[in-house]
């Protein structure tokens, strides 16, 4: 699926055009169809396409206060060279979803956000939203809005920068955001161990993040378990080989820092389950994993972990009824369609879906943003 | 006198309190409720304690559903509540009115699991921050959000104001490690939000609860993140002539690579209280950072010797290592008693404005302008690895008008943190303290969609009234909730 720009695109330069022309289109019960680079998510709606494209550059970063302000269709790429540049990166590793999805545009910071995406380390560092220090977004009305800021702590007032995140463009176009950076670990290794099981590969995940050794990632796939470790030279040679010696009854490869980086961005873009299958991303208690797993192979297809059994990837045939009672009390978003219909968020019941229903109604009263693609 | 205003009671619903009172005994066990003024008096104010009003009753309930029945009572009644945690806070988010019921949540204290294959605990929201720490040692792990009033303050008021404490530079604050939560809605309904997955379904709700001043529910329960105990931790002192070159050296360990677990600042002013109060034996000098790292002690030799380098860079009077427990509890002996030998100066106002990290020189010098302006003595002591600030005005409460000009000056204060692109409240939240400062740091729509969001959760407005948003941008929204 192509996302190049179009003559359908409405691409505003400014923050007072984006909220001019929310306006307009709230006056006129316009719906649009807001994205970044268009990469992370399968779009199906039939509406003009309102691009961030021009709003676009680094607006602060100060290494030394570890903190990041971009207009929200600043490319990622640019944001992760020049953080690299100073030793810092996103600590919450984003995900590359091009490769899985088959989109060709270029990742945004504002799709980052709107996308919550997190990648491997979330386990440790925590997710997208845990970084997002501060939002500017235009609501569905055309109010141009802030919350949050650019410091660390700051509990002055509602945390609307949380609902944003994740959001996926329902709530409103984001159009700045603050985020935290961190030091890129100088050092890394990959415990790899082979010939495994779902259950053995959750239960070594789950004793190595009982340690101290600040694990800072816990990937099966393909009968091989993952654990990566980072941090100073020391630290890491002492952390693997306390590791080591603690499942020293099992046969464990270590791969070094170049292996770790290539191992651990394969494993962050699902590059495994690239193909023509449905594919679903379920969020579940690591606990979960193993009996989520068996119920989901048992339709055919594979499956993958992440963040200790946390998350589980599952690329097969299994239909949205079946995926979905698979995953116990876990919830499954589907990813890639691949000719698969139905909602691809998981479905909200009761009281949860009331509050969500109404918070729409509250930043988008005439449903004009990316509508129906969570739960309305 | 003071300065901060709350709307007058309503007549009506302090005319229907033997009416209001059977309807929560009927409702819940008879030790649930408190009427007599003088057991509500114990709850007439939390740790912002110029502010004083006995609510009309204190519920306090023991389950989940009990919370809700007395939700109910209050909904269906019109009655406000104020959600109560342990009353530590200093920004009078406790803060009662006269025609409102407590519902206080410390007989909530039972652990319910503690799931260390997942990696959580579950807990009753009324347990105290410590005793989640003290439940997780025997296995292995701790909770990390450690604000200083940990000893008393519960879980139900960390999650309403988000709180911190020292070692969130590298573990991050609440709403980081705040997994699910059971609330009760102002109707008294009960919702999960989030829960052990990794990830909620939809919106982040819990996201938008944490931190929400008890404007939006009451929380109940709560699945916390839990964590691995580090292998170890040493502190070092490091003391400076200059305070702009304390901050410059803070700035520089958090660019080295180093992550250390807290960062802790203290001036000359708090210093000299300290030395008097503790006899830490800190150096007399215009700065002292503490700076902590983890690991084993190979790791940690190696972070000390890097950060070392960098203060050495920097001319420091002194850096002194702890080479035992001992020496490690010395060097925190000073900022842990700091709060404690400012209070023995007199009385003071303890605020929590975030600046950016390096706008800290030029706040900490605009702050010294302030005190001189205003006459009034400050002493700093805060986190500096996040830019929390901590300024303590001192001011004698029995003087007329101190308390009002210690007030004027934390305004300004406050003003300044927003004005160097921080905010008003790092973790003290903003209750009643900050609510009329909202409008230097928000704009009329940045305020409006916040009381939209509170009206559909609260439509009666009956949570926690008259905090957190100016009493003139939320007229409107009070006066729709009464009709």
């Amino acid at each position: 699926m192509s996302e190049t720009l179009t003559r359908d695109d409405l691409a505003p330069a400014s923050e007072s055009d984006l909220t001019g022309l929310v306006a307009d289109c709230f006056a006129r019960q316009r719906r649009l169809r807001i994205a970044g680079g268009g990469t992370r998510v399968e779009m199906t709606m039939n509406r003009p396409r309102l691009n961030t494209a021009g709003l676009s550059g680094v607006v602060t970063y100060e290494p030394g206060e570890m903190t990041l302000i971009a207009r929200a269709g600043t490319p990622l790429p640019d944001i992760q060279s020049m953080l690299a540049a100073e030793g810092q990166a996103l600590a919450f590793e984003p995900p590359d979803m091009r490769g899985v999805l088959g989109t060709e545009g270029t990742p945004t910071i504002g799709g980052v956000v709107a996308a919550n995406a997190s990648g491997p380390r979330r386990l440790r560092a925590g997710a997208c939203r845990d970084h997002l220090l501060g939002v500017r977004f235009v609501d569905g009305q055309g109010r141009m809005l802030k919350n949050g800021g650019r410091v660390m702590k700051n509990v002055t007032g509602l945390d609307l920068s949380k609902l944003l995140a994740g959001s996926f463009g329902t709530l409103g176009v984001l159009t700045q955001v603050a985020l935290k950076t961190l030091p890129l670990a100088p050092a890394s290794a990959t415990l790899a161990f082979h010939g495994l099981d779902v259950t053995d590969a959750v239960r070594i995940s789950s004793q190595a993040l009982a340690t101290p050794f600040e694990v800072s990632g816990a990937a099966f796939r393909d009968g091989a378990a993952f654990l990566r470790i980072e941090g100073l030279d020391r630290q890491v040679a002492y952390r693997r080989d306390r590791l080591a010696a603690m499942f020293g009854d099992r046969r464990i490869e270590v791969l070094d820092a170049g292996e770790t980086a290539r191992l651990w961005r394969d494993l962050r873009d699902v590059a495994h389950f690239a193909g023509k299958m449905p594919l679903w991303r379920i969020l579940a208690k690591p606990g979960d994993a193993p009996a989520i797993c068996t119920a989901l192979t048992a339709t055919g297809g594979q499956v993958s972990l992440d963040w200790g059994g946390g998350l589980i990837w599952y690329a097969g045939p299994g239909d949205a009824g079946t995926v979905r009672a698979a995953c116990h009390r876990g919830h499954a978003t589907l990813i890639r369609r691949a000719g698969l219909d139905g909602p691809a968020f998981p479905p909200l019941a009761g009281k949860l879906a009331a509050l969500s229903a109404g918070l729409r109604q509250v930043f988008d009263p005439a449903g004009i943003f990316n509508s129906g693609l969570m739960d309305r | 006198m003071s300065t901060i205003l709350m709307p007058p009671p309503d007549p009506a619903v302090i005319a229907r309190k033997s009416q209001i009172v059977a309807a929560l005994r009927g409702a819940l066990p008879d030790d649930a409720v408190i009427a007599d003024l003088e057991e509500t008096r114990a709850y007439e104010c939390d740790a912002l304690t110029a502010y004083r009003c006995a609510p009309l009753a204190v519920v306090l309930p023991r389950s989940t559903d009990e919370v809700a029945a007395a939700m109910r009572v209050c909904h269906r009644l019109g009655v406000p509540v104020v959600p109560r945690g342990a009353g530590t806070s200093l920004a009078g988010g406790a803060l009662p009115t006269a025609d409102c019921v407590v519902i206080g949540t410390m007989r909530l204290n039972a652990f319910l699991d503690i799931d260390t294959e997942n990696r959580f605990i579950r807990v009753q929201s009324g347990v105290t921050n410590l005793s989640v720490s003290a439940e997780l040692e025997p296995e292995g792990f701790f909770y990390a959000p450690d604000p200083s009033s940990q000893l008393a303050c519960t879980i139900a008021g960390n999650i309403a104001m988000n709180s911190g404490g020292a070692h969130c530079l590298k573990y991050g604050v609440t709403t980081n490690n705040l997994m699910g939560a059971t609330v009760v809605l102002s109707t008294g309904e009960i919702v999960e939000l989030g829960g052990p997955e990794s990830g909620p379904a939809g919106l982040d709700l819990l996201g938008l609860f944490c931190g929400s001043e008890g404007q939006l529910g009451i929380v109940t329960e709560a699945i916390l993140k839990i964590l691995p105990r580090p292998e170890g931790a040493r502190p070092v002192l490091i003391g400076f002539d200059d305070a702009e070159i304390a901050g410059q050296c803070v700035a520089n360990i958090i660019r080295s690579g180093v992550l250390p677990v807290a960062i802790e600042y203290m001036d000359e002013p708090c210093l000299r209280a300290v030395e008097d109060f503790a006899h830490a034996g800190y150096p007399d000098c215009a700065a002292v950072l503490i700076v902590e790292v983890e690991g084993s002690p190979d790791e940690i030799a190696d972070q000390l010797a890097r950060i070392r380098q960098i203060a050495d860079a920097l001319n420091p009077v002194e850096f002194r290592e702890s080479r035992n427990a001992d020496e490690a509890l010395a060097i925190w002996k000073g900022r842990k008693s700091a709060f404690g030998a400012m209070g023995r100066l007199g009385d003071y106002i303890c605020l929590d404005g975030t600046v950016p990290v390096g706008q800290l020189p030029h706040t900490l010098r605009r702050i010294g302008e302030l005190s001189r302006q205003h006459g009034l003595e400050v002493a700093n002591v805060f986190h500096a690895g996040d830019g929390n600030m901590h300024p303590l005005i001192l001011f004698d409460a029995n003087q007329p008008g101190q308390l009002e000009r210690a007030e004027a000056m934390g305004a300004d204060i406050l003003r300044l943190c927003v004005e160097v692109g921080g905010c008003l409240t790092g973790e003290h939240g903003v209750g009643v303290e900050k609510r009329d400062l909202m409008t230097s740091q928000y704009d009329a729509a940045d305020l409006a969609i916040q009381m939209e969001v509170k009206d559909l959760f609260d439509p009666g407005w009956l949570l926690n009234p008259s905090k957190v948003f100016p009493l003139d941008s939320s007229a409107s929204h009070r006066s729709r909730a009464a009709e």
